[in-house]
């Protein structure tokens, strides 16, 4: 038994107004694995990521997380599982200081006092961020919002962790720090971004999607040199696997 | 627009001075709400004409500005900002009270006058009460306080979102109009339509977020509860606080102190 495996089958989706979203998306990601999902803006990731924690239930097609198949009644249990971290810090933390935004969940689960502590402190110290704990969310610049808006996943102790653009908006190092930050997780990763570089640097999967469906999955290093499904899918390569401008190298 | 973005930047200030430590800073924030709240009852509950047994009560916030170590020139301005709201109320007064109550020598002074006197003056109190409340407590210890006193969690959770959201509102806002600025020329494109179509933006912007942030929320295990992990303490220091100055205000509000004061030294003049 594991928790940390995520199976989606042929799931669709469209939105209330009849916008389909995602058209039979399947793919099956296992223990400890780290995998990206790119695709042009519209192609569906978002609403992907919103079915693996369960905000959006299944139109057509199963979403299985650990042993659970995404229904009502196991959506505690898949939360707990899943960590999502958010495109946008501010949606993220809504609590008045650092430590009540990341004692929060701990909480809604139940945990004691003590318990609580100590994941906070863990979780912040795992994202160097235990200096911010009594600052106020809305006085962090971007870098510092990101690492706490991490932390408040982490506290949660997830299986799985669900990122959406997590470097967007981050100066070069503070994005490096991240990156290395999210290399040294053992947690099943599953990270949607525009940022292929970051790809390179994390995931060695790549799942690519294109209008609500899944037109490449496999090694990154492959998928990135497969010009002609880059081009349809409205991608380009990593800047790092570009000729250089200068040498033409 | 920069000024209001500064004013707002400004509300921030009191959270940063909040972070400051002192006694005052350090005691449970329900004794500090409890005292503010029985002071501002104590300065509002005087007849509209009273002026002198009103001055006695800036004892309060002068030491606490002082015990808290809190710049003055930071409730000067603050007050100054909401001042005009103030003025407004009590402007017309002079103009439909013309009764004459007071004879300073030659100087007649109407009953409009002295209320109005007596509203600013009332109104300096009551505002650096409650600034110094929020300088020495922080807003989220003042909502945590008013929650534990029994103020149903519905409101105390509005009040804390509401102060949380207000930076991210009044950014949002900020830049729909800077964006507008900077492409209206001589007058055109500011008028009401393109304001309410501004407006709606803000609006659809902030149900979207609001959206968002539930789900932020429901990620989280949230069940239609917040918890939260504070250790409050009532100690021998907040009820010697509370009912201290409790006693002064009543002491205060029962006898006019300022008039017994100019008798006495009257009385040693003589």
């Amino acid at each position: 038994m594991s928790h940390h495996i995520v199976t989606v089958k042929d799931l669709s989706y469209s939105y209330p107004d009849g916008t389909p979203a995602l058209r039979g998306v399947s793919f099956h990601i296992t223990h400890g694995e780290s995998v990206a999902i790119v695709g042009a803006n519209g192609a569906g990731k978002s609403t992907l990521l919103m079915h693996l924690n369960g905000y959006l239930t299944p139109g057509e097609g199963t979403v299985v997380i650990g042993d659970y198949p995404l229904t009502k009644a196991t959506l505690p249990l898949v939360r707990r599982s899943v960590g999502m971290v958010f495109q946008e810090p501010d949606d993220q933390l809504f609590m008045p200081t650092v430590f009540d935004d990341v004692a929060f969940g701990p909480l809604n689960l139940g945990l004691s006092a003590t318990d609580v502590e100590k994941r906070v402190e863990d979780a912040l110290q795992r994202v160097d961020a235990l200096h911010l704990r009594d600052r106020s969310p809305y006085r962090l610049s971007g870098g510092e919002k990101r690492a706490v808006a991490i932390a408040t996943v982490l506290a949660m102790s997830p299986d799985i962790l669900v990122m959406d653009e997590p470097s967007i908006g981050l100066d070069p190092r503070s994005r490096r720090q991240l990156i290395e930050q999210l290399a040294g997780f053992q947690h099943t990763k599953i990270i949607a971004t525009h940022d292929l570089d970051l790809v390179l640097d994390l995931c060695r999967r790549t799942i690519v999607i294109h209008a609500g469906q899944v037109m490449a999955d496999g090694l990154t290093g492959e998928i990135f040199n497969n010009h002609q499904l880059l081009e349809n899918c409205h991608l380009e390569k990593p800047l790092r696997l570009q000729g250089c401008p200068v040498c033409c190298g | 627009m920069s000024r209001i973005e500064t004013a707002f930047f400004e509300i921030g200030s009191l959270d940063t001075l909040a972070n400051r430590d002192s006694f005052i800073h350090r005691l449970d924030p329900r004794a500090k709400l409890v005292t503010t709240l029985v002071y501002i009852l104590c300065v509002v509950s005087f007849d509209k004409y009273q002026l002198s047994a009103l001055l006695p009560f800036l004892v309060f916030p002068v030491v606490l500005l002082a015990a808290g170590h809190l710049p003055v020139n930071f409730l000067l301005n603050k007050l100054l900002i909401i001042a005009p709201f103030a003025i407004l109320i009590g402007i017309f007064n002079p103009l439909f009270d013309r009764q004459i109550v007071i004879h300073i020598g030659s100087l007649d002074i109407s009953g409009g006058w002295l209320s109005f006197i007596s509203i600013l003056l009332k109104f300096t109190l009551t505002i650096s009460a409650a600034l110094i409340l929020i300088a020495t407590t922080s807003f989220s210890g003042v909502c945590l306080a008013l929650e534990k006193l029994g103020a149903p969690r519905v409101f105390v959770l509005q009040l804390l979102f509401l102060h949380r959201y207000l930076f991210v509102l009044v950014d949002e806002g900020a830049r729909l109009v800077r964006a507008r600025a900077l492409r209206s020329f001589n007058g055109k494109g500011t008028g009401m339509t393109v304001y309410g179509q501004l407006v709606g933006q803000l609006l659809l912007r902030t149900i979207d977020r609001a959206q968002r942030i539930h789900q932020a929320m429901c990620c989280r295990g949230f069940s239609g509860e917040i918890h939260l992990l504070r250790s409050f303490s009532f100690g021998i220091r907040e009820i010697f606080f509370t009912f201290g100055w409790c006693t002064v205000f009543i002491f205060l509000r029962a006898g006019n102190v300022s008039q017994v004061l100019g008798k006495v030294l009257l009385e040693l003049v003589r």
